[in-house]
């Protein structure tokens, strides 16, 4: 007997299954899950968290919070930031003081672990939102990150 | 020359006044072979582009919408990439075996289509063994199949193709039995008769119970027939990659993946034909206008193909013992004993007619 | 008589060996397998490993205490919270550091959804790696949403790294617990719908029913842990045998069966998608107020003596041994990791089955070959 009681529970079972696909099918229209991602650009926006690449932001006066201390470069686990810094005389005090040349950044190197943005002391460098890193050549990912001539914002040393 | 040929009556008449009659056949077979042809690559690629938009639509995707309206022109936009492509093979694959393989499948599915109803008139090659005929065509295909398998030097395609030909041996036989329990009641293999018949009501109203059951057996094993999901053994890329066509690239691979979209037109249109009545209008109320069968046929057959695609999306994959399991402990019994019932029905005169 | 021999052996069947993988769809990775096949029947299975070395216990010894702990995402990345805890445990404990209750409790809550999420990515490849494709599909809309909910707080989907020694780099964002919340609604309505499509299935009863059994005896004698042995009945959840960070406060069920076949693994993993939610039910409301870091010093180092921690993640028991000496990276780290055990049943268990079975079987022990090879 337990022959045709197999075939029923059988044939119910795939109805049952068949149901729950159907119902998918049915509300195809709105139920999509997929993005079709160039053409929603404008409106793709990530979360303000999201780990898209390691920025310094400047102000108005190209003026940018990184003192070189370096600790960043430190904390670095694969030897992304390499900071080039120099030591030159303040005018105002006389004293010669450590001052960032170029910030490199190697992006094909990051694993995005975040450790150099929790370490900075004067949040000179934080998280950027982009997330179309592609290049067609891979030197375009190493990236100086001040740009030129830009000086230390006064009053982050303090 | 007394091949029962004709695209369309018109036609016919047409090429045999201006001709004399050999050369109108050869004419006419000319002209049958290219429609077919036709017919045979939008149906193809029409069927291709089905599938990837309703299985996108069963898994909340959205599916190919850039080329075309609605991407309607994505899958002849893949088949020209496919043509464009290297034809790649193994060094020590069996070179002629190699290359014959797809056009196995390819003229198996191509014959098939030439004995359809499309509608009334437009049924090429209307032979009185026309079920016999369908049958015994489908069955090639495995040829090339397990040519293909056997062939390209690889273990996981041989592997496939030797599933392949376990499957169809087997499954062949509920195709035939589960058609011949439909033919008790028309009493004739000729498939413009069995329409015929059916003007009285559906075969699948007229045989009410056995019918319904013949049906769904048609439907299974004519999914395992196709070698589609969940009967696809052959395939089954999580277990061997790609299968029989593994070693298969470019345009040869396009032949094989054609082909099983083809065959399970067939099937589909074979179950239209055989259990709902081809080109016939539901009540007859199309009737006065004759060109209107092509729609119907083709709603028919393409609501089928969709169970077909239904199907597919839904369920897990068959293993290779169960298959037979299924077909041996499950399908032919109950086929059998249906055959009976319906052998019953028909002598007691306990069919439905309007 | 020479033609002869070679006549008959030619006639004579024998097994034939296949490499599955390393490109292969059911091994999920780079995995290798040398099977040994008689006609469709496994008489032996043999994994390579080694294709995705990336030698991080050596790394380990070179890089600072918060520098591993974005290593270990990279092993199970489909657990990689759950990683991260284990090695911010295993220097809290040594430094014996008391972190604040606010960030046992986060660490938990983002500990299950990240079980919940593998979980889901498992029912998804279950599915396809039997031939239903629509699961994988499905299975990944509702990880999607924890993983945007990763997404905003620790601002990556997969590898977060939000675990440092001393608590969490970040608090969580104030649209967190709202999130989850609106997760737990959402998923309490889809797991009946994954049994409705899968579990229930005929066909995929046949599949995994009686495929694949792994005694208790078995189970313990290979090490395995998590789902694969508890659905061989073996009660090993260190969640309620070692309790780690908020976990001592919930009450949830250890998912046991003791069939121990395929089919018993997958229902202990869909069993423990409801265990996870309902603890994420428990603690999402009792987030206590508190500060989400305690400061450390800048270089960690580590007492000289040797340090053991183990947690529990969506694959089984993961250990962390350190060796310190004192110095500011460890002389030696080892971890213990869940999915090697597990594969190393494979062959004793796939023996005598179809290539079909083995498919099934490697979905249940859900290998993450990253996990395997380190």
């Amino acid at each position: 007997m337990s022959y045709f009681s197999d075939i029923y529970n059988g044939v119910k079972t795939l109805l049952i299954g068949m149901s729950v696909t159907g119902k998918y099918f049915l509300t195809s229209r709105k139920g999509a899950i997929t993005q079709q991602y160039p053409d929603n650009r404008e409106t793709l926006k990530m979360f303000d968290r999201f780990r898209g690449e390691v920025i310094m932001p400047h102000d108005e006066n190209n003026e940018h919070r990184c003192t070189g201390c370096q600790k960043c470069e430190i904390a670095c686990p694969n030897g992304t930031i390499e900071i080039i810094w120099d030591r030159k005389i303040n005018e105002e005090t006389g004293k010669k003081k450590k001052v960032i040349d170029k910030f490199v950044y190697h992006l094909g190197l990051c694993t995005m672990c975040g450790l150099c943005i929790d370490v900075c002391p004067t949040d000179a460098i934080e998280w950027g939102q982009n997330f179309e890193n592609s290049v067609f050549d891979r030197t375009y990912l190493t990236r100086v990150l001040n740009t030129p001539g830009s000086k230390l914002q006064p009053g982050v040393e303090d | 020359m007394n091949i029962p040929l004709n695209i369309t009556k018109t036609i016919h008449d047409w090429l045999f006044s201006i001709m004399p009659e050999g050369a109108a056949s050869i004419v006419e077979m000319f002209i049958i072979a290219l429609v077919y042809l036709g017919i045979f690559t939008v149906i193809g690629l029409f069927l291709v582009f089905l599938e990837r938009r309703v299985s996108a639509w069963f898994q909340l995707r959205i599916g190919p919408n850039r080329v075309g309206y609605q991407g309607i022109l994505q899958s002849l936009a893949d088949a020209l990439k496919l043509l464009s492509k290297e034809l790649t093979g193994t060094v020590k694959a069996d070179k002629f075996l190699y290359n014959l393989a797809p056009y196995f499948v390819i003229i198996s599915a191509l014959m098939a289509l030439a004995v359809i109803p499309f509608t009334k008139e437009f049924h090429a090659f209307d032979i009185n063994i026309g079920i016999f005929f369908l049958i015994a065509i489908s069955s090639i295909g495995v040829i090339g199949i397990l040519l293909g398998g056997w062939s390209s030097n690889n273990k996981f395609a041989l592997i496939g193709a030797m599933r392949s030909g376990v499957q169809t041996i087997s499954y062949e036989l509920s195709i035939g039995l589960s058609l011949l329990t439909m033919i008790l009641i028309t009493g004739s293999l000729q498939l413009s008769e069995i329409v015929e018949v059916q003007k009285n009501g559906w075969l699948i109203v007229q045989g009410h119970i056995p019918a319904i059951i013949a049906f769904m057996i048609f439907m299974i094993s004519g999914t395992a027939e196709t070698n589609r999901a969940p009967f696809d053994m052959a395939e089954a890329e999580s277990e061997l990659g790609a299968g029989f066509h593994t070693e298969y690239s470019g345009m040869k691979f396009a032949y094989f993946f054609l082909a099983e979209f083809i065959n399970m037109f067939i099937i589909a249109a074979i179950a239209a034909t055989v259990f709902f009545g081809a080109w016939l209008s539901p009540f007859g109320i199309t009737e006065s206008l004759p060109w209107l069968g092509i729609f119907w046929f083709l709603g028919k057959t393409l609501s089928l193909v969709f169970l077909m695609m239904w199907f597919r999306w839904t369920f897990p994959r068959l293993r290779v013992d169960q298959l037979l399991t299924l077909e041996w402990k499950y399908l032919l019994p109950i086929n059998l004993v249906n055959i009976i019932i319906m052998a019953l029905i028909v002598w007691l005169n306990l069919t439905i007619t309007f | 008589m020479e033609q002869r021999t070679t006549i008959d052996k030619s006639f004579k069947s024998e097994p034939y060996q296949i490499n599955m993988g390393p490109q292969h769809p059911a091994t999920h990775g780079v995995l290798n397998l040398l099977l040994t096949i008689d006609g469709e029947i496994i008489q032996k299975v043999e994994p390579d490993l080694g294709y995705i070395h990336r030698s991080i216990e050596k790394m380990c010894e070179r890089d600072s205490y918060q520098q591993i702990v974005h290593l270990t995402d990279r092993m199970d990345y489909l657990s990689s919270n759950i990683n991260n805890e284990a090695v911010c445990l295993v220097v809290e404990n040594a430094l014996e550091l008391e972190v604040p209750e606010r960030v046992k409790v986060i660490r938990t809550i983002i500990g299950e959804l990240t079980r919940i999420s593998s979980h889901c990515l498992w029912w998804g490849i279950m599915g396809m790696d039997v031939g239903a494709l629509t699961t994988f599909f499905y299975g990944f809309r509702d990880r999607e949403l924890i993983n945007d909910i990763f997404e905003e707080t620790c601002g990556a989907r997969l590898t977060m790294n939000y675990n440092v020694p001393g608590g969490l780099m970040l608090d969580i964002h104030p649209n967190f617990i709202k999130r989850v919340k609106k997760f737990i609604v959402h998923f309490k309505t889809k797991i009946p719908e994954y049994d409705k499509l899968l579990t229930e299935n005929i066909i995929f009863q046949k599949r995994t029913k009686g495929i694949g059994i792994l005694t208790k005896e078995d189970a313990i004698s290979f090490g395995a842990s998590g789902p694969v042995a508890r659905a061989s009945g073996y009660s090993c959840d260190v969640r309620k045998y070692h309790p780690y960070s908020a976990l001592d406060k919930v009450t949830f069920n250890e998912a046991l069966r003791t069939e121990g076949d395929t089919f018993a693994r997958y229902k202990v993993r869909i069993q423990e998608l409801w265990e996870s939610l309902s603890i994420v039910e428990q603690l999402i409301d009792n987030i206590p107020e508190g500060e989400h870091r305690v400061k450390t010093n800048a270089v960690i180092k580590l007492p000289k003596g040797e340090y053991y921690q183990k947690v529990e993640t969506a694959r089984g028991e993961l250990g962390v041994y350190v060796i310190s000496t004192g110095t500011k990276s460890p002389y030696r780290l080892k971890f213990r990791s869940p999915g090697f055990s597990n594969l190393s049943l494979l062959s004793h268990i796939a023996k005598g089955g179809k290539i079909g079975d083995l498919v099934a079987i490697m979905a249940t022990i859900d290998l993450v070959i990253p996990d395997i090879d380190r």
